[in-house]
């Protein structure tokens, strides 16, 4: 039986027109399945974070064509790609982008409110179960701004689980962190992967954890030259 | 499910901009303040000062105008008659004061559905006579209770009451101008000449103070029979009619319509006091002015602080989009955050409003010329409250307008690159 796919990128191209004109993405063509643990790595400006967010579909200027669960999201009005971004991708960041003015709790819960696919009882019960994942549970209360940049990091992954999205995409997570932090979230995602068999697409420029990953998309100079 | 949590969020923003914000609502609530006591105030004075005149005038006035005949008999001639004759110096000839079959006029007018009440005047010219001095004055024979019901005419009366012109014979209420020139208290009885050289004697009963110091001069009241009685006319000797109408518009056309049917002289109240409506109208204009003026600069002090609040924000816009809230999600999230502060700055500003108008309607304004008037006079009509209110919606949505609509355009990509 053929594996689902979750993402698909067909020849994607990307200019830059500013200050001149140049090509960042050259004919960027991949697949990831259901459950796989891939990690994008190449040199700074080789443009794997402008593939990113290419397919995280915030970025919608570009050549090609670019499918999520089997479906083309090329060329969609903002505010369809707004619901696919809420139901169907997680987002972790270099830095954590978590909401001073909200507590733990209500920043995990803020995506599934939104979706409002269930109560806001049932969903806070299940923020705390994800928050249990990292050990966060009794950090729920507390403002974002009191943690610290791991556990903060920790609660910006379980706010991306929150609408068990179909993939989980993670823009250098670890870049911020120390080296004993950087592992535990490295831990995470590896879990998440075994345990849960969530799909992840995570950037990275650090060798090492890119060799913990499942397989290795390698891109220089805009193209993609292992995978 | 999905506005509330939107509101939620405005809800959170604005509490962590709480000085900010706050500073907001004070604008918009000195602003509606400002503009509801201001307009009460304003109107509360134009009503006190067109009453003064309008409701004393009636709305139509049918009396016999003494004037040269039209027509002269050099125009009867058949020699003459296509010829443009100008002719210098004619005198009026003598037309009667009275109305010619008041009765039946007064009981057409009665029978008019459009008509809220008639009344009767005999006006005539008098000599006061104190001691040797004669002062000139006139006297007003009326129909105390018409006059009443139609002219408020027990308002002005500022000692005595009206009820005693018809109770007792031969009584007078004076204007307080002429009375403090004779000295006359009530109860004493002064003298008063005719124009046709009747003497009468008259009791004084009351004053009259109108506010409008040149009429209390000269004005003093007494009742039709009375009057009727000095001049040595009968009871059907009437030379005014007033009428009061149900709407004040139509007193023009009615005017000329009457005017042709009795073949008389009737004026309306429109063109008497013309100057009066314009006056209301320009003071009306620039209190409205003031008012909105008031509410756009505070309109500026939102669109700054919410222009701000985008700048610092960034970031949490940046994740809200991210995390799949659509640009309108957060152009609502703004102008959620200027409506409410439009909401809560104008609803405590209608009340501070209505307070500031209830103070002003409480400090003491006490006049000479102003008989009825003790406190400072305030309109406290709901249609200023009703404008402030629409207004104070109108100014802070457009304030909040732009601003939300650079928030909505933020793009994520940029923001968190850009980290």
């Amino acid at each position: 039986m053929k594996e689902r796919l979750v993402l698909e990128a067909q020849k994607i191209n990307k200019y830059f027109f500013n200050p001149v004109e140049t090509q960042v993405l050259k004919d960027i063509t991949f697949t990831i399945n259901r459950g796989e643990f891939v990690s994008v790595m190449g040199k700074s400006g080789c443009g794997k974070s402008t593939l990113l967010y290419i397919l995280s579909t915030m970025d919608t200027s570009y050549q090609g064509r670019l499918l999520i669960d089997d479906s083309p999201v090329t060329g969609k009005s903002s505010s369809f790609l707004s619901r696919i971004r809420n139901e169907k991708i997680g987002f972790v960041f270099q830095f954590h982008y978590l909401l001073a003015e909200f507590s733990v709790l209500e920043n995990v819960m803020i995506p599934g409110l939104k979706l409002g696919k269930i109560g806001r009882k049932e969903l806070e019960y299940k923020a705390m179960e994800k928050l249990r994942i990292f050990g966060m549970e009794d950090h729920a209360l507390k403002k974002a701004n009191q943690l610290s940049g791991g556990q903060k990091q920790r609660v910006a992954i379980a706010r991306a689980l929150i609408n068990d999205p179909l993939i989980i995409m993670g823009d250098e997570p670890s870049g911020n962190l120390d080296k004993k932090n950087s592992d535990i979230v490295f831990e995470i995602f590896k879990e998440l992967a075994s345990t849960f068999n969530q799909t992840l697409l995570i950037v990275t420029h650090d060798p090492e954890f890119a060799a913990g990953t499942d397989r290795i998309i390698e891109m220089e100079d805009g193209r993609i030259i292992s995978q | 499910m999905k506005y509330s949590l939107l509101l939620e969020i405005a809800q959170k923003l604005m509490l962590a901009r709480l000085k900010q914000t706050l500073v907001a609502a004070v604008g918009v609530t000195f602003s509606i303040t400002m503009f509801v006591a201001l307009l009460g105030f304003m109107n509360g004075l134009n009503l006190m000062l067109d009453g003064l005149v309008l409701n004393r005038t009636p709305h139509i006035r049918f009396y016999n105008e003494i004037k040269p005949n039209p027509n002269q008999p050099i125009d009867g001639s058949d020699t003459y008659k296509s010829y443009h004759n100008i002719i210098r110096s004619i005198k009026p000839n003598n037309v009667r004061k009275s109305i010619y079959n008041s009765a039946a006029m007064i009981e057409t007018l009665q029978n008019d559905e459009r008509v809220l009440g008639v009344a009767p005047k005999v006006s005539t010219q008098v000599f006061y006579n104190i001691g040797n001095i004669d002062i000139t004055g006139s006297i007003n024979g009326i129909d105390v209770d018409a006059e009443n019901a139609l002219f408020t005419f027990d308002d002005y009366v500022t000692v005595g009451n009206t009820g005693d012109l018809k109770n007792t014979n031969n009584s007078i209420i004076l204007g307080k101008g002429a009375a403090d020139r004779m000295l006359a208290q009530i109860g004493d009885v002064i003298q008063a000449t005719t124009a046709q050289g009747n003497s009468v004697q008259l009791k004084v009963v009351g004053y009259y103070q109108s506010g409008l110091g040149e009429l209390d001069n000269v004005q003093s009241y007494t009742s039709l029979e009375t009057a009727q009685k000095i001049l040595g006319e009968p009871s059907s000797f009437i030379t005014d009619i007033q009428v009061k109408l149900k709407a004040l518009e139509l007193a023009p056309s009615m005017a000329s319509d009457y005017g042709d049917l009795f073949e008389i002289k009737a004026d309306d109240i429109q063109t008497v006091n013309a100057q009066f409506e314009t006056g209301t109208e320009i003071r009306n204009l620039i209190s409205y002015a003031v008012g909105i003026t008031l509410l756009i600069v505070s309109g500026f002090g939102i669109y700054n602080i919410l222009n701000m609040m985008i700048y610092e924000k960034m970031d949490t816009i940046a994740i809200l989009k991210a995390t799949g809230f659509s640009g309108r999600d957060v152009n609502i999230i703004f102008i959620l955050i200027a409506l409410i502060i439009g909401i809560v700055g104008g609803a405590v500003g209608l009340i501070l409003g209505y307070l500031a108008g209830l103070g002003i309607d409480h400090l003491p304004f006490e006049t000479e010329a102003l008989p009825t008037i003790t406190t400072f006079p305030v309109d406290f009509n709901p249609r200023y409250y009703i404008i402030g209110g629409v207004f104070s919606l109108l100014t802070t949505y457009m304030a909040g307008y732009f601003p939300a609509k650079k928030a909505s355009s933020v793009d994520p990509v940029e923001i968190i690159r850009g980290k």
